[in-house]
């Protein structure tokens, strides 16, 4: 009896084992890139970064490129851009979306179905599509190399309405109407009911726009050529079209650059995670 | 309740106002000047079809359109399996299991810059990679990836799976807690092996998952861009231009406005059946 039970536990631990193995080698895949990238980053100038065969360690490391990088890249410009960018795609897309979510999910009025299937719409239509008018527009009222530029095309997605909807319809009916009784109006419930008890969608959708925001390059790309306007990845891009064969640096500078959403990220995980579970699940 | 008529009209007001300005009125912009030879400096005339004769004419629109469809080909089945086993791998019960699932999903929130600029590096031809795959023994010379028409568009859709299989994943994590535990209780009384399972409990019940997932990567792989401008730029010799590559080009290169929008309108009919469904699935889930 004790030996099979030793047996059963020899079999566990060998399954452990190979499990964490497994679990390393898909670790390494997915953010070797990123290592590597730093271990580049770290080494001096003494060192030949283009030997083969790649040397994975620094042999004396040293910050000089993280130093040199800051004098030429106005990080903290870029950054200070990509915040604003990222804060007011989320404030104003969670303000409209939430919005227009409270009539579809609360309220019959005339036209209910057809704009609900219209905002869903919006879906299959490829911003590809849509990106050579909306610079047309954008042009023509004025908005290139303003964060009102590149904020104001992402401002209402149809995922976001959908999304508040879903949250808005879970929650019982009874609370608004003993809000009514209290003498709120429609504005006061949405706030005060609504709002606070769709909290967790609320977070799913701040959580999925920064990150889409901050991340946008196509469309900064388009509508900003004023280097003081640039965000994060469009920075990062000149960076690395200036210096062509420093890699050290070009390795420095995307390092940095990838701090920011790192930090955010990683103080997130939990909603991360269970936001994006949810989100899938939603839609 | 007793509420105004306007009332809910006013609620949806900013919202609607958005996407009628930014998604239906430049829809309706990018049909007409489909139908123009708009280029930013004189006025658009109306031409009738001739942008998408030209474009049926032109030999770099098939071979983009044919790039897009071998980038979805290769990218989509690998972005709907992958993430399955990577799913069941952190659904395990262990210690620490959570810093795995984070640091799979890093990729995910890493803008493609950074990504890209870190398997450049990857993909130099004295880089890592070839030193890893000589190292086992795969290649006997190192391979100039990105540089050669052969492999650059390979190498980037790697990139483009890579960064989609942290988030896919999630997706297929929320399947697998969804899955009640029982069926495995009863299935390991029966003997069923790991493998066994796999396939006829995990896999069936993942389904509705991996339309999702089928649906949003195709979706995502017809529009693929940034990864080709960062790595690529399209080259060598147009061999990793995608058709979103093409329009950009066109467009905000070459100021040919009508005819890129031309390009754009074929993206929109080829993304549409796969959004329809996409709708169709949501619509179902709406119900539950």
């Amino acid at each position: 009896m004790s030996i099979r039970k030793n047996k059963r536990k020899q079999q566990n631990l060998i399954k452990k084992i190979l499990l964490y193995a497994l679990l390393v080698v898909v670790t390494l895949f997915m953010i070797g890139p990123f290592l590597w990238l730093l271990s580049t980053a770290l080494k001096s100038g003494s060192e030949n970064i283009f030997q083969y065969p790649p040397k994975l360690l620094p042999e004396k490391p040293t910050l000089q490129n993280f130093v040199t990088v800051m004098d030429t890249f106005p990080f903290w410009r870029y950054l200070f851009n990509s915040m604003v960018v990222a804060f007011l795609t989320v404030i104003l897309n969670v303000l409209f979306c939430s919005l227009a979510a409270y009539p579809l999910a609360r309220m019959n009025f005339r036209g209910k179905n057809t704009i609900f299937i219209l905002i869903i719409s919006t879906m299959m239509i490829p911003f590809q599509l849509l990106m050579i008018p909306v610079y047309i527009i954008s042009l023509n009222l004025g908005l290139q190399n303003s964060y009102l530029g590149m904020v104001l095309p992402h401002v209402t997605t149809a995922f976001g309405v959908f999304l508040m909807r879903q949250a808005f319809i879970t929650i019982p009916t009874e609370l608004d109407e003993s809000a009514v009784m209290d003498g709120a109006n429609r504005f006061q419930i949405w706030l005060r009911v609504l709002i606070p008890l769709a909290k967790p969608a609320i977070v799913t959708l701040t959580i999925f726009t920064f990150v889409s925001a901050w991340g946008d390059f196509l469309w900064p790309l388009i509508i900003v050529n004023d280097q003081s306007m640039f965000t994060l990845p469009l920075g990062l891009n000149m960076l690395s079209g200036t210096f062509t064969s420093d890699w050290r640096l070009i390795s420095a500078g995307a390092i940095i650059t990838m701090i920011p959403i790192l930090v955010f990220f990683l103080s997130l995980q939990r909603y991360f995670i269970g936001g994006a579970m949810d989100g899938s699940v939603k839609g | 309740m007793r509420t105004n008529k306007l009332t809910p009209y006013l609620f949806l007001l900013p919202g609607c106002a958005i996407l009628g300005a930014f998604i239906f009125y430049p829809m309706i912009q990018a049909i007409w000047m489909s139908l123009t030879d708009y280029n930013m400096i004189t006025d658009p005339n109306y031409i009738a079809l001739e942008n998408y004769e030209k474009l049926f004419q032109d030999d770099l629109f098939w071979k983009t359109l044919k790039n897009t469809f071998i980038y979805v080909i290769g990218v989509v089945p690998a972005l709907v399996i992958i993430p399955i086993f990577m799913a069941v791998l952190v659904n395990q019960n262990l210690k620490g299991i959570g810093f795995f699932r984070s640091a799979y999903y890093i990729p995910v929130v890493t803008s493609l810059v950074v990504a890209g600029i870190a398997w450049d590096w990857v993909y130099k031809e004295n880089g890592l990679l070839n030193y890893i795959l000589e190292l086992v023994g795969v290649l006997t010379e190192p391979i100039p990836w990105l540089s050669s028409t052969d492999t650059a568009i390979f190498a980037v859709m790697i990139v483009t799976i890579w960064k989609g299989l942290g988030y896919y994943m999630i997706i297929y994590l929320a399947g697998l807690q969804s899955i009640p535990h029982e069926l495995y209780e009863a299935a390991q009384i029966d003997g069923a092996n790991w493998w066994k399972q796999m396939t006829k409990i995990t896999i069936p019940m993942l389904m509705p998952f991996v339309l999702i997932v089928t649906i949003m990567s195709s979706i995502a792989g017809m529009k693929v861009f940034e990864e080709i401008y960062v790595m690529t730029g399209g080259g060598p010799l147009h061999s990793s231009e995608t058709l979103v590559f093409y329009i950009y080009k066109e467009a905000f290169d070459r100021l040919n406005m009508g005819y890129a929008s031309a390009a754009g309108v074929v993206l929109f009919l080829l993304t549409l059946v796969f959004s329809l469904i996409n709708i169709k699935v949501m619509g179902k889930d709406k119900t539950v």
